[in-house]
């Protein structure tokens, strides 16, 4: 019920459902109606122009009435029409059931069978079949309905193997069932609603190609007419007389075009990505849409500065507050971590920074980010495509997805050179070469014309850092670059990134769910939970003395190699869905030091010592030990 | 490289063989006897048993089906008693007809549509989106050989643009101006079904491509839009479109019977209605064989073209 729901509510398929009603009503209607025989002709009325008296449609050339032979064709091309959709899905699925639930050896003998008949251009067949039979309404009929079996039988098939191998038929089979009835009453019932889908869709398809042979001469024969016949009659007085060709095609248009449009919708209906947006496009800079007034610099030599960022996502009725109100600084050179659990908010901050962030349904609500004390959130586009890549680049989790699978390594580091400055194609290539060798790709020379899918996960990565790298960047924003990478890999990638920090003095911003990683590589530390920071402060002293509870547990997660004196815990509890935050402290639930007041107003992010910031009632320590 | 396309050639042949079975039990469902049927009604008892003994139409069918391909296999695919000519002959001369009309609407809509779906895409829920939304529907739901009807009331007869029919003028020179002239509404009216649908699935392909991941590398990276739309997601795309035109590729072909109809073209389509209306069954076998051939060897072309596009196809 769901689904006619949606259906309802897409408003051009309801208008094509009712038409399309109507339609059929009237074609049932027809042999009751007041209408002048189809087939009596009267030569001297020829060709009576429309809204004549007597015949609202005028005349074709035999005198006959159109308006009585419009209705009297429509019904018989949507008889053959569906007749042809229902016979092609009866056989067409009782093959393909056949097919896909023996499999094996009948099943390939079937398809190879199909796939040559789907070898034919469709009317080749068909007019092969209309050869052999003759020409005639049922023989045309018999050839669109045989032209389209193969579809059918692919179609079905396919769902069929998927059903096949299900537990329940299994436990059928297993129950000693026979094939019979295990197609009959397993297999059937899950694949009929394919079917009449299936149907609904072709049968506009169906009315087009029977009209189509009518048409040529060899579906319906004088007198009686389709509407394609009606239409292959009116040819040879097309120039006279356009208002015999006119009313047959028009119908047919209509047809067709109410059928498109329902079967369009029961298309989208059943199609669950458009109702979750996935199927739109993101737009080249996230939107900004802010009802505060944009947060201000606390300090002017900062590289990068977020200011009470808000990154949020609206999916339908519901708001996620994934980002909601971060402040972060990042020095010159400095490398500061951002780390929290997945679902935190730590990727949309860094993707929020230069508009990455896909919208729909990604939207940047409040604050601010400023590059060297300018404001890029609201920025216009080209302001922020010039700094992207050039001033502040992005290295990304997982190098097979985030690397463009038909480009050459080589190519895609030439673009990325060749976007920002004019050099010739020659020389972006050898500092492409230069790039490969700065990350400690061997025999760069050879690599830079591999594909991405010819390199390993850890050289794919070294690729993202060359990119990252093509332009001099004073910011490299670092998204998990090490999650989907193998251990030895990882400390290989980490340690090449503080390379390249200290040499070129990029600043870095790390994120990462790893306390490991950031005490390897980062200065400074920012802990986010829930899309708000809840601690921050040098590496040595979070590390050293954590203030909130959420930080002691994340801490707690990493395993010591070698010592394992201590017990590894898990965080218990989940992080709170950002559609319904909780009052007061997001981690309350989850948090062993709990009190009332956790649960009340806002909870600031309070300076505890010169460098250290968190957002507890209750720290874990007051203040830090000299 | 060649050995993939070897192996593709190879791949074919048993699908050409299926084909010919398929073309051969047909025409063998003719009811009656199928020399009276090729020759028509007014054959002598002398020509029958000729026909007969050259097609061994009294053998058993499976060695009829035998002398049959092995005809075809040396190009021989009998003789049209209608047209008194080789079937080959008639059918070459026609192909290049259809060819030159199906391979222009192939084209056409191949390059359309891509562009409109890009568009689309690149202008989701805009104004342009919507038009060709709207244009696509349209295109979609319209029987082509109405449209042709159309296009010739207006253009041809109204507003005097293009010739009403045929593919050469009557008088006047056979030059490429005269084909252009002739070819251009038929070429477009057998376009515009295909134009749409691979419009519509260029969208729907690029909208699955913008959501990509590497999409958004490369905006990271400060690529321009027009630079992501055309360069990044249309490459991408590309792999999920191209097997698409192989499909329409064969709505074209079949498409082209209506619209050869309509326009009076010279083309294969023509023939073989022609030729069902008159019985002319050798004709009709040996122009389904042909044209179903050369359809499966044009999708091996597409394959290639796909392998070429994509690295990561093995060839």
């Amino acid at each position: 019920m769901a689904f006619l729901k949606l259906l309802a509510r897409n408003q051009l398929a309801l208008a094509g459902l009712i038409v399309m009603g109507l339609v059929v009503l009237l074609a049932v209607l027809t042999p009751i109606l007041p209408l002048a025989n189809p087939d009596v002709t009267n030569t001297p009325a020829r060709f009576t122009p429309p809204f004549s008296e007597g015949a609202l449609l005028g005349t074709d050339h035999l005198g006959r009435d159109l308006l009585s032979r419009l209705m009297w064709g429509t019904r018989l091309s949507l008889a053959v029409g569906f007749a042809a959709a229902f016979i092609a899905a009866t056989i067409g699925a009782a093959i393909g059931i056949i097919s896909g639930y023996y499999g094996g050896r009948t099943d390939n003998i079937i398809m190879r069978f199909v796939d040559v008949l789907m070898a034919f251009p469709y009317i080749l067949l068909a007019l092969a079949i209309v050869a052999a039979l003759g020409p005639g309404l049922m023989n045309a009929l018999i050839a669109v309905a045989a032209v389209n079996i193969p579809f059918f039988a692919r179609n079905i098939r396919g769902i069929t193997v998927g059903i096949a191998h299900k537990e329940f038929v299994d436990a059928a089979r297993l129950a000693g069932l026979s094939d019979t009835k295990i197609i009959l009453t397993e297999i059937l019932p899950n694949v009929l609603p394919v079917i009449v889908i299936a149907m609904s869709t072709t049968v506009g398809w169906m009315i087009l190609e029977t009209a189509g042979l009518s048409f040529l001469g060899l579906g319906s024969q004088p007198p009686q007419a389709d509407l394609g016949s009606m239409l292959g009659e009116a040819r040879s007085a097309l120039i006279t007389n356009p208002h015999t060709s006119l009313v047959p095609g028009v119908m047919i248009l209509i047809i067709v075009m109410a059928i498109n449009l329902l079967g369009d919708g029961v298309r989208d209906a059943l199609d669950p990505r458009l109702k979750s947006g996935a199927l739109s496009r993101p737009l080249p800079a996230t939107l900004v849409d802010r009802d505060r007034q944009p947060g201000d610099t606390a300090d002017g030599t900062a590289l990068l500065e977020l200011s009470q960022l808000e990154t949020q996502f609206h999916i339908g009725p519901r708001i996620y507050r994934a980002v909601g109100g971060v402040d972060l600084q990042i020095q010159p050179g400095e490398c500061l971590g951002l780390i929290g659990e997945s679902g935190s908010g730590k990727s949309v901050t860094a993707l929020s920074i230069m508009g990455l962030v896909a919208s729909p349904p990604g939207k940047i609500t409040g604050g601010s980010v400023y590059y060297r004390g300018e404001e890029l959130v609201g920025a216009p586009y080209e302001l922020l495509r010039s700094l992207r890549g050039r001033k502040v680049a992005y290295i990304f989790q997982d190098p097979l997805a985030t690397l463009h699978p038909l480009y050459t390594v080589g190519d895609q580091l030439i673009e990325a050179v060749r976007v920002h400055r004019r050099v010739p194609k020659h020389e972006a290539r050898a500092h492409a070469i230069e790039l490969l060798k700065s990350v400690r790709i061997p025999n760069a020379e050879d690599r830079v014309d591999n594909y991405p899918h010819e390199m390993s996960g850890g050289m794919r990565q070294r690729v993202g850092i060359a990119m990252a790298l093509a332009n001099d960047p004073d910011v490299i924003i670092a998204d998990e670059p090490t999650t989907a990478l193998d251990v030895t890999v990882q400390a290989q990638i980490l340690t090449l990134l503080d390379d390249l920090r200290r040499d070129r003095g990029v600043a870095i911003l790390f994120i990462t769910h790893d306390f490991g990683v950031v005490a390897q590589l980062c200065d400074r530390v920012a802990v986010m939970y829930a899309g708000r920071i809840v601690e921050q402060g040098t590496t040595d002293d979070i590390l050293a003395h954590p203030a909130h509870p959420y930080t002691r547990r994340l801490m707690a997660c990493v395993p010591e190699l070698g010592g394992g004196r201590r017990r590894l815990e898990a965080i218990p509890g989940l992080p709170p869905v950002v559609d319904k935050l909780p009052a007061g402290c997001a981690f309350a639930d989850r948090c062993d030091k709990v009190r009332a007041a956790c649960r009340q107003g806002n909870i600031t992010l309070d300076e505890i010592g010169a460098t250290r910031r968190v957002r507890c009632i209750a720290p874990e320590i007051e203040e830090l030990p000299a | 490289m060649g050995r993939y396309i070897l192996r593709r050639l190879l791949s074919a042949i048993p699908v050409l063989i299926g084909i010919s079975i398929v073309v051969f039990v047909i025409m063998a469902m003719i009811p009656g006897d199928p020399a009276t049927a090729i020759l028509g009604s007014y054959a002598t008892p002398e020509n029958v048993a000729e026909l007969n003994r050259d097609l061994g139409l009294d053998e058993p069918l499976v060695q009829r089906y035998f002398i049959w391909l092995g005809n075809l296999v040396q190009g021989d695919l009998g003789r049209s008693f209608n047209l008194n000519r080789p079937v080959l002959d008639e059918v070459l001369e026609r192909f290049n007809a259809t060819l030159i009309l199906a391979g222009t609407a192939f084209i056409l809509c191949s390059f359309l549509g891509i562009a409109a779906g890009v568009i689309s895409a690149a202008r989701q829920y805009g104004f342009a989106d919507k038009a060709i939304t709207f244009a696509v529907l349209l295109g979609i739901s319209i029987p082509s050989f109405f449209l042709g009807m159309m296009m010739i009331l207006i253009f041809a007869v109204n507003l005097r643009w293009f010739p009403v029919s045929g593919m050469w003028p009557i008088y006047g020179t056979r030059d490429i101006w005269a084909l252009i002239d002739h070819l251009t509404m038929p070429a477009l009216a057998l376009a515009v079904v295909a134009t749409g649908v691979i419009a519509r699935l260029s969208r729907s392909a690029m909208l699955e491509v913008l959501r990509q991941d590497f999409i958004r590398t490369a905006r990271a990276k400060g690529v321009h839009e027009r630079g992501i739309i055309w360069r990044h997601a249309l490459r991408a795309a590309m792999v999920s479109i191209i097997p698409v035109l192989g499909i329409q590729a064969g709505f074209v072909l079949s498409g082209a019977v209506y619209i050869e109809r309509v326009f009076q073209w010279p083309g294969i389509g023509q023939m073989l209605v022609e030729a069902i209306l008159r019985r002319d069954i050798l004709l009709v076998q040996g122009g389904v064989v042909f044209v179903a051939a050369c359809y499966v060897l044009f999708n091996i072309i597409v394959d290639v073209a796909q392998s070429l596009l994509d690295p990561r196809i093995k060839t």
